[in-house]
């Protein structure tokens, strides 16, 4: 699975940075930037809940 | 305790929607009820004060921020849901809760009825003056900003202020009249929030703060606001934004201990056992700082509802629930973000220069300890120190990351003076300009 951002939604709030600071990291553009976009199924449940917190519902996991 | 067959969770917005997904998520197979005071579907409340008063935005005006697809809460949550219907009361002994047309049974409860947008007394009747708390409250804002009100924002606190921003990018006429010295004391301290209140002024909204509203006034529609020193402003719309009340009333004499919200321990399970509590209506003790909070913000809305209903349908596998308080606010152009605890010993300007627009940053200490964050234009930075206060990081950590990452060295006027009338001693160890800090109480401007 990767994880996936989709750009027109997110405005750089970073609780998956916070979440996950290994995974996203908000960039100097004010959007969050994917260090690593691929999901182990043991990282599944931690992205999910990245996933879930997201304010702007900017992330999304795709098979 | 017998298994949990019927969860029911009460308030319909974030933190409810959030612990019917989450019980969900967590296996729960029995029946799962939503009820609602609103006759709406679950909505988003943050985009109300922002993009939903934008016209900027693509279409306008823009659709209802809705949380969830219709269809979705039978197909995917399978969740029974009761709309526009209040809860009135509880029986915890019969374990049913009352609305306006029935009785729920329950044998477990989540309790996330959220808080109530305060209004000013005696305005009840006059069209034109409302909070901004509900997806109606936002639609008639909407509505009044599209036929070019000049507007009065009451209370300068971070949702007024947005109002105002939304205004003022229209090209409208606002002024925000706030009762205390400073804006945003409470909320963020002292300097950050007179370093706030200079957006405002930048920006051409008139800021009254130290002013009073004596009175309301219109025949049937508000036509003026008029403050305690008699100043009179002229106003087609009022927006209200002095806080809001845990939303408990309905749990009075109920026999579940309430105290500013419903008191809960660090499970977020309340005095009486089945009984949870999540959101703005929760007052719970936050592990992070050892200390009982109750917090209106969306981030621990969202997490407190799964936590919460992940607890009560598996009471005997309770895990506490823990956070460092984060929000956000949008005002003209700037992005303010802020971390952890405004109750400090010491606050302090560590990166930029509030005056000038660009990024700046202000930390807060706690005896040696970093407690607080507050970014305006630092996305960048926030959870960084957000991860540093949940480790539990040191006050010179955060100096040492501040002075690392600084994008322009912090403005001297916003320096505590030596001479600071304030009492208290002076601390010069770790400053980076060596000016003596004096302690900063969050409630007095510095400048």
């Amino acid at each position: 699975m990767k994880v996936v951002a989709d750009f027109a939604k997110c405005t750089g709030l970073g609780i998956c940075e916070s979440l996950l600071p290994d995974r996203f990291e908000v960039g100097a553009g004010g959007e969050v930037v994917l260090l690593r976009q691929d999901v182990a199924e043991e990282d599944r449940a931690a992205v999910e809940e990245a996933v879930a917190g997201c304010p702007t519902m900017a992330l999304r996991l795709e098979p | 305790m017998n298994p949990v067959e019927h969860l029911v969770v009460v308030g319909a917005s974030l933190a409810g929607l959030r612990a019917v997904e989450a019980a969900r998520r967590a296996g729960f197979t029995g029946t799962v009820t939503l009820v609602g005071a609103e006759t709406h579907a679950p909505y988003d409340r943050p985009p109300l004060s922002k993009a939903f008063l934008d016209t900027a935005q693509r279409p306008y005006p823009p659709e209802v921020p809705w949380l969830r697809a219709p269809d979705s809460f039978t197909s995917e949550l399978d969740v029974g849901l009761v709309l526009g219907e209040p809860a009135t009361g509880i029986d915890v002994t019969a374990q049913a809760i009352q609305t306006s047309t029935g009785e729920i049974g329950y044998d477990a409860l989540v309790v996330a009825t959220g808080a109530r947008a305060r209004m000013l007394p005696g305005t009840e009747a006059l069209a034109g003056v409302h909070g901004i708390r509900t997806l109606d409250d936002a639609r008639a804002v909407r509505r009044a900003l599209d036929a070019g009100a000049r507007t009065v924002v009451v209370g300068a606190g971070f949702i007024g202020s947005e109002v105002a921003s939304a205004a003022r990018r229209r090209g409208l006429p606002v002024t925000v009249v706030e009762a205390l010295p400073t804006p945003l004391a409470r909320a963020v301290g002292g300097l950050a929030g007179t370093a706030l209140a200079t957006l405002h002024e930048r920006n051409g909204t008139q800021l009254l703060c130290g002013a009073g509203v004596r009175a309301v006034e219109g025949s049937d529609h508000v036509e003026r606001v008029v403050l305690d020193d008699g100043t009179v402003l002229v106003a087609d719309l009022v927006v209200v934004g002095i806080g809001a009340e845990p939303a408990t009333g309905w749990l009075d004499g109920s026999g579940i201990e309430l105290g500013n919200g419903v008191v809960c321990d660090e499970t977020l399970a309340s005095s009486v056992p089945g009984i949870y509590a999540a959101g703005d209506v929760a007052r719970w003790m936050n592990p992070v700082f050892g200390r009982s909070q109750r917090i209106e913000h969306w981030t621990s809305a969202a997490e407190q509802g799964a936590a919460a209903a992940r607890n009560a349908i598996a009471p005997d596998r309770a895990t506490a629930y823990a956070t460092v308080p984060y929000f956000w606010s949008d005002w003209y152009d700037s992005r303010i973000q802020f971390a952890g605890s405004a109750d400090a010993e010491e606050v302090r300007l560590v990166d930029g220069d509030p005056m000038t627009g660009g990024r700046w940053i202000v930390l807060y200490r706690e005896r040696e300890r970093l407690v607080g964050a507050l970014t305006v234009n630092g996305q960048t930075e926030i959870m960084k120190y957000r991860r540093m206060i949940g480790a539990g990081a040191t006050w010179q950590a955060g100096l040492d990351l501040a002075a690392a990452r600084r994008a322009s060295p912090p403005a001297e006027a916003w320096f505590p003076r030596a001479s600071d009338p304030d009492g208290r001693p002076s601390r010069a160890e770790g400053h980076p300009r060596s000016v003596q800090p004096a302690a900063v109480r969050p409630d007095r401007p510095l400048r």
